[in-house]
């Protein structure tokens, strides 16, 4: 789960990193009020959204009076900030943050991540903050420091001194240097963050390590134990319909093909996806129903799948082991009775009892296409998309 | 011969009471698995399907002689009982939970390092269907009836991509040595590398068909492995072609954050390392069927 900027920095503050002092608006008004009460004669102005990539998109800006203060938010909020992390649709300005700009002289980048090689937390550092870590790592890879926290017994100071020497920081900041890593790192592990990203981390003017931005994402396997944290989720940020997957128990994402999926497993359901596209067509979605596909699971995933006006045709590939096929393609029978769909259905069953569930659905009367392979399944698909098409060269009504 | 569990495996199921673990405590011994235990703390004495419930995992193995164990627990506390079975002195250990924090999973895997490779705890998942070693015995969730006894070792991330190369085999007449599901988490208990070395020297498996998907490394570091140091034959399918990039696709370990992480990456890796690839999920069966074939001609 992600996190604002300005929620990431108000819980690393807590836990001692250093941050310029900011706070947060909803309105181009209360943007230049903020900035009256901070004091000072330059401000930067940061669009709150949950994607990289803001300032070449326009979501920062600085300012030098209320007056421009306004006049920055009000082409902000409402508007979407399309960045190159948030595909064409982009994201929606609700929040903006302002801050009192600082002079640095250098800019380092700093990240926390859970590296699946080594298993642990690993600190991914450079000196040449400011780009992202995939440019960094692609125009100046010797510039990179890594090292894997001991689980036991957490961040030792000698590697945080070690990183800090690495990184060329002045003997003087070694110490603040060393309270930032060890924050990040505490602040990682006791809220079970999956990563924690300063970048950048500045030296100011006057001698100080300060974290400019910030970015924390959290397991979402862990939020029941942090209220807290699961509090800060900002649904304004997320597609809708994954939302309310999600609130459904469902693991959806949309894509931006015509054959919907409905399928049992995470990795059956990539397979579904993948063998689509090699049969010449565009999957619209992943779609995860779990082990159990009972009729209501597949009902509810039928109308999810729907909602996407572009899906043409959809594809339900179930493989049922402890379940039998029979019964669930009494749940597709019953779901199509119950919500029709005005698009090609393609079933494939396979596991237990595959013959009779194919009775079943050959008996029920409704136009569902069988297959008995995955290949074919996805083969007809797109045929019987094509075809419909042909037919429909209007939009479908939804 | 087949990995990790035979027909000699006693079997001590974690969290017992529990209304999943109790359908799938019945398909096991219906199975002919010696499921000998359970453990639910608190529930000592109780007795689920004629299986003594105890306390403690220390008491289950001092009562029944345990080495193998099957973990249940909601995902809160399943971190700490599977550290409860590697130091209640299990040798094999299967976590079926899925949602289990993955700091928790760092925090396990290093408790196992305290104790020395001879008497260490292999674990594997979590967040997977289980391990069944056909005509032997049945460790999980997996519908044991798709599986031939046979000489093809399955390693897969995937519970139901894992299944449907069972069945595609077992529709050629092919049968199964162990099937191993290794679990879709970030943070998993064992790798496809280290389940291969196990194949490798597994005298009964000839083939082995391993079934990856997008993120993490895993797959690089099996192909590293075939390439250098694997006598047998390794068929793969890598599922996620058409997976966007940083995107969690239903597994939590199912994202591509990283280069190399993607799946036409990983078919590179792994056909440059010899691993035949079959490039959709259909003709796993047939791809194996073909290897098998030209290694007995």
């Amino acid at each position: 789960m992600d996190i604002h900027e300005y929620q990431a920095k108000e819980i690393l503050a807590k836990f001692g990193v250093a941050v310029p002092a900011g706070a947060l608006a909803y309105s181009p008004e209360q943007a230049a009020y903020r900035a009256r009460e901070l004091g000072g004669e330059r401000w930067i102005v940061k669009a709150q959204v949950h994607a990289g990539g803001r300032g070449k998109a326009g979501g920062v800006k600085l300012c030098t009076s209320e007056h421009e203060i306004q006049d920055a938010t009000n082409t902000m909020f409402g508007r979407k900030l399309v960045t190159h992390q948030t595909g064409p649709e982009g994201k929606g300005i609700y929040r903006v943050y302002v801050e009192s700009a600082v002079d640095f002289t250098r800019e380092i980048y700093l990240g926390f991540v859970l590296d699946r090689s080594s298993q642990r937390v690993m600190i991914v550092a450079s000196s040449e903050g400011g780009m992202e870590i995939e440019d960094i790592s692609a125009t100046r890879p010797e510039s990179i420091v890594r090292s894997t926290v001991e689980p036991a017994v957490g961040l030792q100071e000698f590697q945080a001194r070690e990183i800090a020497y690495s990184l060329g920081i002045p003997v003087a900041l070694t110490q603040q240097m060393v309270r930032t890593l060890q924050g990040c790192y505490r602040a990682f592990r006791e809220l079970d963050a999956t990563m924690v990203e300063i970048n950048p981390l500045v030296i100011t003017a006057d001698n100080r390590i300060l974290a400019l931005d910030a970015k924390m994402t959290f397991d979402t396997n862990a939020l029941f134990r942090h209220p807290q944290i699961a509090e800060l989720r900002d649904k304004s940020q997320e597609d809708p319909r994954e939302a309310r997957a999600a609130d459904r128990g469902l693991a959806y994402i949309g894509l931006s093909g015509n054959i919907g999926c409905i399928v049992n497993g995470a990795g059956l359901a990539m397979a579904t996806m993948d063998t689509i596209k090699l049969a010449g067509g565009e999957p619209a979605n992943f779609l995860d129903i779990g082990g159990g596909a009972t009729p209501e699971r597949v009902a509810k995933a039928f109308r999810l799948v729907m909602s996407d006006e572009n899906v043409q045709a959809i594809l339900v590939n179930i493989f049922a082991g402890i379940n039998r096929c029979d019964w669930v393609a009494e749940g597709v029978v019953q779901a199509l009775t119950a919500n029709p769909v005005d698009v090609p259905v393609i079933v494939r069953l396979s596991g237990t009892n595959v013959e009779e569930g194919q009775k079943i659905l050959a008996k029920s009367g409704l136009p569902i296409i069988r297959a008995s392979t995955l290949m074919e399944a996805a083969e007809r698909a797109v045929t019987a998309w094509k075809n419909d098409r042909k037919q429909n060269t209007k939009m479908r009504a939804v | 011969m087949s990995i990790f569990l035979d027909r000699s495996s006693r079997v001590v199921v974690q969290g017992i009471t529990g209304r999943m673990a109790q359908f799938h405590t019945r398909e096991m011994l219906d199975y002919g698995t010696h499921v000998v235990a359970g453990v639910v703390p608190g529930k000592g004495g109780e007795t689920v399907m004629g299986v003594p419930v105890f306390d403690t995992m220390k008491q289950a193995v001092a009562a029944t002689a345990a080495d193998t164990s099957l973990v249940f627990v909601p995902p809160p506390f399943a971190a700490d009982s599977i550290m409860e079975a590697a130091d209640g002195g299990i040798r094999y250990c299967v976590c079926i939970t899925d949602g289990i924090p993955a700091q928790d999973m760092i925090r396990v895997k290093r408790y196992m390092l305290r104790y020395p490779r001879e008497r260490r705890m292999v674990l594997t998942g979590p967040n997977c269907a289980g391990t069944i070693s056909p005509g032997k015995a049945l460790l999980g969730i997996m519908p044991g009836h798709i599986y031939l006894p046979g000489n093809v070792g399955i390693v897969s991330r995937s519970g139901t991509l894992g299944y449907e190369a069972a069945q595609q085999l077992k529709d050629r007449g092919i049968g199964v040595s162990t099937s191993v599901g290794i679990g879709g988490d970030p943070i998993n208990g064992s790798s496809f590398r280290d389940i291969l070395e196990r194949f490798e020297a597994d005298p009964d498996t000839h083939v082995i068909c391993m079934i990856g998907e997008i993120g993490g490394p895993q797959e690089a570091e099996a192909a590293a492995y075939i390439q250098d140091q694997m006598k047998k034959p390794v068929i793969a399918y890598i599922a996620g072609l058409t997976a966007p990039k940083g995107r969690t696709m239903g597994h939590a370990g199912a994202i591509i954050s990283a280069f190399g992480e993607s799946a036409s990456e990983k078919v590179e890796i792994l056909t440059a390392a010899g691993v035949t690839v079959a490039e959709n999920p259909s003709v796993i069966g047939e791809t194996v069927a073909r290897v098998l074939n030209k290694r007995a001609a």
